[in-house]
């Protein structure tokens, strides 16, 4: 029944993981993250379940209060595995660094915070739909307990705000990290619990699907802002191209703009770098962005290190 | 959320009900038909619908409009006319029967008018006008269903509780409301009981054997319906040789196997459990008789197996004997008297039926005679009235048919009809203790219940102490016989282990101390099935062993191995360890060694030793096999929500595909700060 349902809900993220996907270092390091996920999903059940096998199965509101218990143990354990990865990226972008030859990575850690919010989305969304979509296979619908008949669809689209959830909370947490701004990443862990501990209004589906969406339209914008843009670039693309140039003006990298009242001067030495542009204090104001440097066609640096179609963007 | 990982997981709990205490109908096949049931590969679904008058069926058959529909039929409906209208309909996609409490009152027997037809003795060389029941019709209850062939499943539902479930749902969400159409989400029932085997015998053990001859996994598709015969002589013998042709033998025979529409629901108390419990407290009335080893003549107390799918048990037997390969010949055979449904005597009549055609013969009429004047003489006393029936009267279907088709034998049937059959549940769900109105009163703890003496259990022991009476008188006794008496107590408990609970406490005392899974707590079923040794043939073979044999000093390795110690005696007897009852201050068993002399012979028919799987001469009925038999309930949703779904799905993929395009064409403007822009990246 459901099942193109949850297929096609969750589909929507295969416009921006194909993107993802082509580019293949950016596709390791998602899989990677998925993994990440997986481990932190993991490791949150078995304590939820040691709990409940430790605890007295009649006991109604024990078990309830074991779930909340496990869910918010899981909200804090895959945001510290997100953390986890970050420090590992760092890690392993200083050490790309020091191994190429103009001293630039590969890869952005802009790029990099895009790819861990969708892998850890990815794997949530499909972790939740897979379970869901095995059963949906079969002749019958939920209901027959007195649950509701829209179980499927609710479920698909809740796993859609969450897949969207986890992409702007991984761009968020990932600047907050850069920039030092840690009232960011307390930000992501807030909205995170508020968003799981909604489900547990289900089956009262309004109650936990609009505010979700709400927040997750709230994230977004956040994340739209850090990412470099804003009300008039909105406006602009909307308008249409045809009419209006953008506001393309080249200036060379070493024109680095000042910082816009921005602080946080935290970066280690890098001063092998030549061009800030990867590591400037302002990273997501910047051009280097996952969408500009692939739809341009121009890889960070020299794009030598990139083989294949990077230069065509796919829908093009 | 803590209970039940075992069943599912939380999802599927939601979705589906599962339907656990039911009992499907299966394909079984002879020479040239099938019979029974089948389901679709992975089960048939159908929306539910509750007929409970014949009305409800108007709906299902054409008003309906959410056809194939699953009916649940009350079993007071479950009848010949209306599975055929059910038959001929493509809106039906399956059919489940609730058990109907109390019995129906006018009668149920799905089995055939003419039990055994074409298998017995008489056909169009011996005795014509006998044959295919034109002279008397012994099951005119029968409505032939259980022999019929239907293309879509059919379930008995055994759970009053079960029941009410499904007919809550239908209520739910089935119901029309003052005419109007129901609406979804409906509650529909899904039924898998899929048979590989179709067509026949001859065709399905062609696909087997191919199977196994060739493939490296075989997968056969049927099995032969088989077990074993239970056999045991009054006087030992040697069970590896022959014994010396001039010995006389009389053989005492009942079958112990029922069946009815559903597989392995076969209560069968008149037509089978009544007569070998009755048969058992005659064998054990004669065993205490002192004098019986001096006796004459030898007395075989068999048991057949199987003797519903045209006497598989007794053809077996009589093939044996003609081939040379049973300790006892066809001419060893004095006589033969068998017990057929002997418990629903009317007003204290018992009826002895002959075979009119052997008994023109001039040798065989006075043995005919003899038999039954011991027979009468056996019933002064007791409250058994013995009377023939007509001279012109063919026998009822019965095991000895099958020996007179080998030999001219003079042998009477004993049973509690004239002419058609006493019992109206002939081979049904309903054959129950209650049909032979075994009644108990109110509060008894199950032991009280195993030690209380029925009414029924009086009668059946009246019965058997006739039979131990004629046959001592036949096998050449001259003492007085009035001391042969049966026990209504022990009457009484194998009634109550083989019809009520085999896990009582005196089966329990007598079996081996390894078969725990033996004995259950449901309803014992008497269904030959194709597995070996089933549980009825090994409790009447504990039972008798227990009833007949003689309780002797030996350590539980001599016991276990008797050919270690020498002893020519050794040969003749069969020991059992059995593990004896409970102390009642301890919880430990005294188990002892019983010496007996019951046998177990195989009761398969000769049609698959010979490999003549077309063959009319000896049985050929085959079970199907299958791989998933289950039920369970849901809801379905309209195929509408099914589409908008969809196609709300569908929208939001292109939407998203849409945007992505979208933002990936307008990067440069989305992400370029105001002031900088630049589409550079280095």
């Amino acid at each position: 029944v459901g099942l193109v349902v949850g297929f096609s809900a969750t589909s929507h993220v295969s416009g921006p993981s194909l993107l993802w996907a082509l580019d293949p270092v950016a596709r390791g390091r998602g899989v990677a993250l998925a993994f990440f996920w997986l481990v932190s999903l993991l490791l949150s059940s078995l304590v939820w379940f040691i709990a409940v096998k430790a605890s007295d199965p009649g006991d109604e509101l024990l078990q309830k209060g074991l779930l909340i218990f496990g869910v918010l143990f899981s909200v804090l354990l895959q945001e510290a595995f997100r953390f986890l990865y970050y420090k590992l990226l760092r890690k392993a972008i200083e050490g790309l660094v020091a191994l190429s030859e103009d001293g630039c990575s590969p890869i952005s850690i802009q790029q990099m915070a895009y790819v861990a919010g969708l892998g850890f989305g990815l794997m949530s969304g499909a972790f939740s739909m897979i379970n869901l979509l095995a059963d949906a296979l079969g002749p019958g619908t939920v209901g027959i307990h007195g649950d509701s008949q829209l179980y499927f669809l609710t479920s698909a689209f809740m796993t859609m705000v969450m897949i969207f959830l986890h992409t702007f909370w991984g761009i968020l947490f990932f600047h907050g990290c850069e920039t030092q701004r840690w009232w960011e990443m307390v930000a992501v862990i807030f909205t995170h619990l508020i968003v799981s501990g909604l489900t547990f209004w289900n089956p009262l589906y309004l109650g936990s699907l609009v505010p979700s969406y709400l927040l997750m339209f709230a994230t977004a914008a956040w994340a739209y802002i850090l990412s470099g843009g804003c009300t008039r670039n909105l406006l602009q693309s909307l308008q249409g191209e045809y009419l209006v140039q953008p506001h393309v003006q080249r200036r060379s990298p070493a024109e680095a703009l000042p910082l816009r009242g921005r602080k946080g001067n935290a970066r280690r030495g890098y001063s092998s770098v030549k061009d800030v542009a990867s590591f400037d204090l302002s990273p997501f104001s910047r051009d280097v962005n996952p969408f500009l440097a692939l739809a341009s066609g121009e890889t960070p640096q020299s794009g030598a290190i990139h083989q294949g179609d990077q230069g065509a963007a796919p829908f093009l | 959320f803590s209970s039940g990982f075992c069943w599912g997981n939380s999802v599927e709990r939601k979705i589906y009900i599962p339907l656990n205490k039911t009992a499907p109908c299966v394909r079984l096949l002879n020479a040239t038909h099938q019979i029974g049931c089948q389901s679709s590969m992975n089960g048939d679904t159908g929306v539910i619908h509750v007929v409970e008058k014949a009305q409800d069926l108007k709906w299902v058959l054409t008003d309906g409009p959410h056809p194939p529909y699953m009916v649940l039929l009350e079993g007071e409906l479950f009848t010949r006319e209306l599975m055929l209208q059910l038959k001929g309909s493509s809106r039906i996609s399956g059919l489940a029967v609730a058990i109907s409490k109390p019995s129906p009152a006018q009668g149920f027997s799905p089995g055939l008018k003419c039990p055994n037809d074409g298998f017995g003795v008489y056909s169009n060389d011996y005795g014509p006008q006998y044959a295919h029941c034109n002279w008397t019709v012994w099951n005119p209850l029968g409505n032939g269903l259980a022999y019929e062939d239907f293309s879509f499943p059919i379930f008995l539902l055994e759970d009053a509780n079960e029941t009410q479930v499904i007919k809550q749902c239908y209520q739910d969400h089935n119901l029309p409301q003052n005419g109007s159409v129901p609406e979804y989400p409906l509650c529909a029932m899904q039924l898998f009981a899929h048979m590989h085997a179709v067509t026949n015998t001859v065709t399905c053990m062609r696909r087997s054997s191919l199977q196994t001859a060739f493939s490296l996994n075989p997968e056969e598709v049927c099995d032969a319906l088989s077990d074993y015969n239970v056999w045991s002589t009054l006087k030992p013998i040697n069970a590896s040789s022959k014994i010396n042709p001039v010995d006389e033998v009389i053989i005492v025979a009942t079958r112990i196997d029922s069946h009815s529409f559903f597989w392995n629901v076969a209560p069968g108390a008149e037509s089978a459990v009544a007569s070998f419990v009755t048969h058992l407290a005659a064998a054990e009335a004669l065993h205490k008789v002192p004098d019986v080893q001096m006796l004459p003549r030898n007395i075989m107390f068999t048991f057949f197996q199987g003797e519903t799918f045209d006497y598989i048990g007794s053809s077996r037997m009589v093939y044996d004997m003609k081939m040379d390969k049973f300790p006892i010949r066809l001419d060893n055979i004095h006589s033969f008297l068998e017990l057929s449904q002997v418990a629903l005597r009317n007003s204290s009549v018992l009826w002895v039926h002959t075979d009119p055609v052997s008994r023109r013969n001039e040798s065989i009429q006075p043995q005919v005679e003899t038999l039954v004047e011991a027979l009468i003489n056996s019933s002064v006393g007791a409250n058994v009235t013995l009377q023939e029936v007509g001279q012109s009267q063919p026998l009822p279907p019965s095991s000895f048919q099958r020996f007179l088709r080998a030999k001219s034998i003079p042998g009477v049937v004993l049973a509690d009809h004239r002419t058609s059959f006493q019992n109206r549940y002939y081979q049904s769900m309903y054959d129950t203790a209650e049909n032979i109105l075994m009644k108990y009163p109110e509060g008894l703890s199950p032991e009280e219940t195993l030690d209380y003496v029925t009414d029924t259990a009086k009668s059946l022991a009246e019965v058997a102490t006739v039979v131990a009476r004629a046959l001592y008188q036949l096998a050449g006794g001259t003492g007085n016989t009035s001391a042969i008496q049966a026990d209504p107590r022990m009457v009484s408990r194998m009634l109550y282990g083989f019809l009520i609970k085999t896990n009582n406490s005196w089966f329990q005392s007598i079996i081996k101390q390894d078969l725990k899974g033996l004995l259950g707590d449901e309803l014992p079923q008497h269904y030959i099935a194709v597995t070996s040794l089933v549980n009825t043939t090994q409790l009447v073979q504990y039972v008798l062993a227990n009833l007949t044999g003689t309780v002797v000093n030996f350590t539980k390795e001599e016991c276990l191995n008797p050919e270690k110690t020498p002893n020519p005696e050794k040969e003749m007897y069969v020991y059992t360890w059995v593990q004896g009852s409970r102390d009642p201050n301890s919880t430990s068993r005294v188990p002892f060694c019983v010496q007996s002399t019951v046998h177990l012979t195989k009761a398969a028919s000769p049609a698959f030793e010979l490999k003549q799987w077309g063959s009319t001469e000896y049985s050929t009925w085959t079970e199907s096999r299958w791989k998933d038999i289950r039920a369970r309930i849901f809801l379905i949703a309209s195929k509408e929500l099914e589409i908008i779904t969809l196609v709300v799905g569908i929208a939001i993929l292109i939407l998203s595909l849409l945007a992505t395009y979208f933002i990936n064409a307008k990067a440069h403007v989305l992400f370029s700060s105001p002031g900088d822009g630049g589409t550079v990246a280095y």
